[in-house]
């Protein structure tokens, strides 16, 4: 059962991604990839992250997604001139491919070396064991990332606030 | 057939490599946005693989903080897209070559 | 008071430093006395170690000064030493006294020149190294006297520089000493290679475990020589001291007559421990003093230029004491620096008045009748030119005769002729010079002879002190022949012949012909008196027509020796300078720094490509970058 899903998830993420690469309008592209996100949601569920399955799709999925969807619509984004020059192009999807087989040889070379299937603790994976870990061993990182989210909100305003009459760009 | 690590591991690669082919291949920069999206993807997918198998949940506080940090990645690169857009009228890559000599 | 003596050449020095650095706002008059004083103070001193001398044994007159050690590399050693002996204390007197008198007499002179201060701090300069250069103790010392005359020389000639023909005269004499120099530096070396040390004290016993005539020995001589020559004018190396008259004529007097020019002379006296081992050098140097004594005295037959006539008698008198020297009369020949220092002294410094007087005239030619108008110098120069001609009784004659007399009775009969010659010439010459300057009618333009007056004190007073040493100085060499003791011969003896001691000194057999000898020389020089009284005082037409022959053009050119050394040295050293300036200096070296940085300017161009910008290349870069650390991981993992 468990292979089943995993197949067909895997392939309809694989799918998608390269669906989301090539699509010639953004939009298409930007849908595309929702349906990646919500594949891979799927994944987290069958590695037992009910919780982060959540998390991906009510962030990535639900406001990521929706931001840049945002963007594409109000700026009324077309698709680009695709000016390819095909040394440039080549080198991209050599060093792509190359990419790929260099982490798939290390893969297949420590997969000895890496750890079975196992049946998990109880509680594995569920919000309260996530939330007690969060709160407790990585409670700094977790302030420090609410701070970071601040950080993002100021700069964004900040690079998009158009000036007032009389102010200058740099204020 | 038991579904190893290493299934994992190797789906998050390929998914990783297409992520950057759209970085290096396509010229609209939403899209390379979008592809910086996949790879981020591609990289919560290896952690909390890796939290399955090892029974560590450490793997899925850190896609957690990921996540985050990838939300206010992609507000900030918005704000800078429209900028650009604004500025330029254009969401070509090739328009923002100020770095040439 | 002779372990002060040390102090001697530090007072010039002293004037240097006052002179150059705190008297910037002093007068003229403040300055020439400082500057005068000093060399007094070291006259003063002198004249005290003299003295101090004087009451030493004979054997005994030897003191040497260390001061420090200056070098001290390895083996070799050179400290800062003053040798104070007979030798160096006649030329630490004549120098200073000499000196003394020029810087009085430059006081007058020098009136008015814009140059005043630096004249004096150069002229004191040029004392203090020259008093370095006679009592050096050691080669090293001397060596740095000698290279610092010749830079005040080329200092003083080329005084009033804005002038250009005068610069480049500083800059030819300069430039001419140097290749004389060159020789003695390499002679330097030789002797610190083949003895271990430069010192006097310690060569004079080494030297004479040498066999007479071994080759070390001569190449020294001949390369010491060689400095010699450069120095004191002879030939070839003569050609800088007509050209240096540039220079103001006190400077003239000093430096070339009494005190630069004889250093050669000098060297070669106090290096005689060398000399007297090596018979071939001396040949070579008895030739080249008698041979250039002879050559310079031809040119001076025709010069029309007071101080040219001085100059090339200059040149020949010197070669006179070479040709002592090279016949081993040392005495004779440091006899003869002396009086020459006199009256040679006395007549520059009496053409100094004359051009003065004259306004700056200095073409004889348009001289004439100044008898009347400036007594006072007349009769100093009369006393000087009856000096030189050699006259019996005044100082000249004696010192002249003995190196006759030393010549001949060496055997070589045919550089005595050359040597009488000479002599004949300098007589004719001199009164040529006084009959057209001082008698007859005046030549010259009517504002030149109403501005003809007599020279201030300042001037006439050393020209007295001068022509009366002229007249009186010789008679310290009085010979044995005329009933005298010939106590300068006596005082220097000991220095002069430390290789072989015991000789007899005194030939009696021989009195007879060696006062043969000095009436021949008499004869001859009243003969040249004679010829030139006749031809220019009674205004004879044999002058007129010689004055057109080709000889005269000759010696009138100087035997086109300038224009030789030009065109076969000077020409093809300035072409090849050229050559070298375009093509290696600019061409080459110039090139390959300019190379190297169009190299990196290139490479620049080239790698300053990958810059382009956009951002998908700089991504492409990375991710093979992270390739790269990707194989690399893989490989270590895995090999």
């Amino acid at each position: 059962m468990e292979t089943i899903l995993f197949a067909a998830f895997a392939l309809a993420t694989i799918l998608a991604a390269l669906l989301t690469i090539t699509a010639p309008a953004p939009i298409a592209s930007a849908l595309y990839l929702v349906v990646t996100l919500f594949c891979v949601a799927g994944l987290y569920v069958l590695l037992a992250a009910p919780f982060v399955a959540a998390i991906q799709i009510i962030v990535y999925a639900g406001a990521v997604l929706v931001l840049i969807l945002f963007v594409i619509m109000l700026l009324n984004l077309k698709p680009v001139e695709e000016k390819i020059s095909i040394p440039w192009h080549a080198a991209g999807i050599a060093v792509a491919a190359l990419l790929l087989l260099v982490v798939f040889l290390t893969i297949m070379s420590v997969s000895s070396l890496l750890p079975p299937a196992s049946p998990l603790p109880s509680g594995y994976g569920t919000v309260g064991q996530v939330g007690r870990l969060l709160f407790t061993k990585y409670l700094y990182a977790f302030e420090v990332v609410s701070v970071l989210l601040l950080l993002a909100v100021i700069g964004a305003v900040a690079l998009i606030r158009k000036p007032d009459a009389g102010e200058t760009d740099a204020d | 057939m038991q579904i190893e690590l290493t299934h994992y591991l190797l789906l998050a690669a390929v998914l990783f490599a297409i992520g950057v082919m759209g970085v290096l291949t396509r010229k609209n920069l939403i899209i390379i946005l979008m592809s910086v999206e996949l790879m981020l993807n591609a990289v919560n997918l290896t952690f909390v693989a890796v939290a399955r198998y090892t029974a560590d949940l450490t793997g899925q506080v850190i896609v957690f903080f990921v996540m985050c940090v990838a939300a206010a990645e992609v507000a900030v690169g918005l704000a800078i897209l429209i900028s650009i857009w604004r500025h330029r009228g254009t969401m070509h890559i090739d328009s923002v070559k100020l770095l040439k000599w | 008071m002779l372990d002060l003596a040390y102090l001697i050449p530090f007072f010039p020095l002293l004037g240097v430093l006052l002179n150059a650095f705190f008297m910037r706002r002093a007068g003229e008059k403040a300055v020439g006395v400082l500057g005068s004083g000093m060399i007094g103070l070291s006259f003063l001193f002198a004249c005290g170690a003299f003295i101090a001398m004087l009451g030493l044994a004979p054997a005994s007159r030897r003191l040497e000064i260390e001061l420090f050690t200056w070098v001290a590399a390895g083996k070799f050693e050179a400290p800062v030493a003053f040798l104070v002996d007979p030798l160096s204390l006649v030329m630490m007197l004549v120098v200073s006294g000499v000196s003394f008198l020029i810087h009085v007499y430059s006081i007058g002179y020098m009136r008015g020149d814009p140059g005043f201060r630096r004249y004096f701090v150069f002229l004191n300069l040029f004392v203090f190294f020259m008093l370095l250069l006679v009592m050096g103790g050691n080669f090293l010392i001397m060596f740095v006297g000698w290279e610092g005359v010749g830079l005040c020389s080329y200092l003083l000639i080329g005084f009033w520089y804005t002038d250009d023909a005068k610069a480049t005269a500083g800059k030819k004499a300069f430039i001419v000493n140097r290749i004389g120099d060159f020789g003695f530096l390499i002679a330097i070396f030789l002797i610190w290679t083949s003895f271990g040390t430069v010192q006097f004290t310690k060569l004079i016993p080494m030297a004479s475990l040498y066999p007479v005539g071994s080759g070390v020995i001569t190449a020294i001589c001949l390369l010491l020589f060689m400095g010699a020559v450069g120095k004191s004018a002879q030939f070839p190396l003569y050609v800088w001291l007509p050209d240096a008259m540039a220079g103001p004529t006190p400077v003239s007097a000093l430096i070339h007559a009494a005190t630069m020019v004889t250093a050669g002379v000098y060297m070669v006296a106090r290096a005689n421990f060398f000399f007297t081992l090596s018979p071939g050098a001396m040949t070579v140097v008895s030739i080249v003093g008698g041979g250039t004594a002879l050559f310079a005295a031809t040119i001076g037959l025709v010069q029309n230029d007071i101080k040219k006539v001085l100059a090339y008698s200059t040149v020949s008198q010197l070669g006179l004491m070479f040709l002592a020297c090279g016949v081993g009369a040392y005495v004779a020949a440091i006899f003869h620096l002396v009086t020459h220092a006199f009256f040679k002294g006395l007549l520059f410094l009496g053409s100094g008045s004359v051009i003065h007087g004259m306004s700056g005239e200095q073409d004889i030619r348009h001289m004439g009748g100044l008898k009347s108008k400036m007594p006072v110098t007349y009769w100093t120069f009369l006393a000087g030119t009856l000096a030189i001609a050699g006259v019996p009784g005044l100082a000249g004659f004696f010192s002249k005769d003995e190196i006759l007399w030393k010549t001949f009775s060496g055997g070589q009969t045919v550089l005595w002729l050359v040597g009488l010659t000479a002599a004949f010439c300098t007589a004719f010459y001199m009164f040529r010079l006084v009959y057209l300057t001082f008698h007859g009618k005046f030549r010259g333009s009517k504002s030149a002879e109403h501005h003809l007056h007599e020279s201030p004190r300042t001037m006439t007073v050393p020209l007295i002190i001068l022509a009366v040493l002229s007249v009186i100085g010789g008679y310290i060499g009085l010979p044995h022949i005329l009933a005298g003791t010939n106590p300068f011969g006596q005082w220097l003896d000991p220095v002069m012949r430390p290789v072989a001691e015991g000789e007899v000194i005194a030939h009696h057999g021989e009195a007879a012909t060696e006062f043969t000898l000095m009436i021949v020389s008499v004869l001859i020089a009243l003969a040249g008196i004679y010829l030139a009284h006749s031809w220019y005082m009674k205004k004879s037409e044999t002058v007129k027509a010689l004055g057109e022959s080709s000889l005269h053009t000759m010696l009138l050119n100087k035997y086109w020796v300038d224009e030789i050394y030009s065109i076969g040295i000077v020409q093809p050293f300035v072409k090849g300078s050229e050559l070298l300036a375009r093509y290696f200096d600019v061409g080459t070296i110039d090139g390959l720094v300019n190379g190297v940085g169009s190299f990196f300017s290139w490479v620049g161009g080239g790698v300053r490509r990958v810059q382009t910008g956009m951002v998908q290349n700089y991504a492409l870069f990375m991710g093979i970058g992270l390739l790269a650390v990707l194989v690399v991981f893989l490989m270590s993992t895995l090999g």
